[in-house]
């Protein structure tokens, strides 16, 4: 079942960006640090976008969280790509992206992970679907789109630039045990 | 998997899955904490038969920076002095609780004789003549970061026989598509080469200008029983890499060599310290690959990779 479009991802995407600048009058505090692999493809996004309203640069960075999740050990937990954080983040306020926020233990890892980096003065969450169940005390600052579903379902968000086609997400009955499940 | 005890545990896919690894831990290494959490709670216990310092140093470093603990275990200070067998050494250190034994011992197949006694994962560092898996990972992933790896013309030069580190490369480098040759006078080759994947000669000079890299081997004076080579000096006239014969390299080519070194027999010193020597580079290499090892054997759940 499709839950959002590509025209509905765009106005998501936008208002996020939006959002990130009110909250923080301006952005030129801001890093965004994307979550791999489709939470850096929508951090860039969102820099595109403050970008071209607010004629700033904001630097984009990617982080794998891998060697800092707590299921290590139960199941392999393969890095997929280079932490790349081009700025010193101390003293300036980091966005984590990721694409869909479940459990939160992906984001409890990734809080570990960027303050071996440095100190930030703030960290702050957007992501693209929160569609609930969180096993820890981690809540969004920025959502695109608050996606009521059981546990046993599965949420694929598809990005042009990872998947190819069109933008969409979509909710799928998936087994418990995938992937997805984990996070 | 869960031990590594040699190359041939590794076919290409897990042999290139492990060094792509090791680039992430290459890149943990050169932040200002050069650690994560990955690992914590797990023990890993070095067990040295041989002395070492690059080895036991570079585990223990691994091991730390993935939050393990250690057990440094020196057989010379502990109750193998008093005669306990390896059966008995291990099983006290297996019953105070480690997760990893990382052991080098004089005789081959002493490594896999040890999974058969304990649950804990194995990692051979370096086993008689037999293998050192290790010891080829960090050389490949030297090399591949600098070089395409399929036909790639490596030499091996120097003691092939006395060297589980030759054995481990010619698997490694082999497996990744690279061409070996393998140089030294007869009596420092194995006695059969039967199904060693390699191109053999007996002199340097004759392959010095047409390899890509040059991997020099300790000559390993502690093994030899008998006179192998007529002197020293003799020995580096024909094997050694002097810097005449450094001259006659490619103007691109790499030159490694395992550590410990003996400056003026296998290389000049100055070889060594020049630009084409991948020596330090291989040290520091060391120990991301065996943060990727560790990290394979003890992170990734029972039935993985």
């Amino acid at each position: 079942m499709s839950v959002l479009d590509a025209g509905d991802l765009r106005r998501a995407q936008t208002r996020i960006a939006h959002e990130i600048v009110e909250r923080n009058r301006g952005a030129a505090d801001v890093v965004l640090v994307g979550l791999y692999t489709r939470g850096l493809a929508i951090a860039r996004r969102l820099a595109d976008a403050i970008a071209e309203f607010e004629d700033l640069v904001v630097p984009v960075g990617a982080l794998d969280v891998s060697f800092y999740r707590d299921d290590i050990g139960l199941r392999a937990v393969t890095p997929t790509g280079p932490t790349e954080v081009p700025v010193d983040i101390t003293g300036r306020v980091v966005v984590l992206v990721d694409d869909v926020l479940y459990t939160g233990r992906t984001v409890r890892a990734a809080m570990d992970a960027l303050t071996e980096l440095g100190r930030p003065r703030a960290i702050q969450l957007a992501v693209l679907v929160d569609r609930g169940h969180r096993e820890l005390p981690i809540r969004p600052d920025f959502v695109g789109k608050n996606l009521p579903t059981r546990v046993g379902e599965d949420v694929r968000v598809r990005l042009t630039e990872i998947d190819g086609g069109l933008d969409s997400v979509e909710l799928r009955d998936g087994d418990s045990e995938q992937a997805e499940g984990v996070r | 998997m869960k031990h590594l005890l040699s190359v041939d545990d590794l076919d290409v896919e897990s042999l290139t899955a492990m060094l792509d690894l090791s680039e992430q831990f290459v890149a943990v290494n050169q932040r200002d904490i050069p650690k994560v959490p990955a690992l914590r709670g797990k023990v890993v216990a070095s067990l040295f038969y041989e002395d070492s310092t690059r080895t036991r140093l570079s585990f223990e470093t691994a091991a730390k920076r993935l939050s393990c603990d250690v057990m440094n275990f020196s057989v010379s200070q502990s109750s193998v002095k008093k005669g306990e067998s390896l059966l008995d050494t291990v099983q006290t250190i297996e019953a105070m609780g480690i997760d990893a034994i990382v052991i080098r011992h004089p005789s081959a197949g002493a490594p896999h004789r040890i999974t058969e006694w304990v649950d804990a994962s194995v990692i051979n560092a370096g086993d008689g003549r037999h293998a050192h898996p290790t010891q080829a990972l960090l050389d490949v992933l030297t090399l591949r970061r600098h070089r395409e790896m399929n036909g790639l013309r490596v030499a091996i030069v120097g003691d092939v026989r006395h060297s589980r580190v030759a054995r481990s490369n010619v698997k490694a480098l082999h497996l990744l598509g690279a061409d070996v040759t393998l140089v030294a006078p007869p009596t420092l080759l194995p006695e059969s080469l039967d199904g060693w994947p390699v191109h053999v000669s007996h002199d340097l000079d004759d392959v010095i200008s047409e390899v890509d890299v040059v991997m020099l081997l300790r000559m390993q004076f502690e093994r030899q029983q008998e006179a192998l080579f007529p002197t020293v000096r003799e020995y580096t006239a024909r094997y050694g890499l002097t810097e005449a014969r450094a001259d006659r390299l490619k103007p691109d080519a790499l030159i490694m060599h395992p550590g410990p070194m003996n400056r003026g027999v296998e290389l000049a010193a100055s070889v060594a310290d020049g630009p084409a020597s991948l020596v330090t580079e291989q040290v520091s290499n060391g120990v991301a690959v065996r943060m990727a090892v560790l990290y394979t054997l003890l992170g990734s759940g029972a039935s993985v990779v």
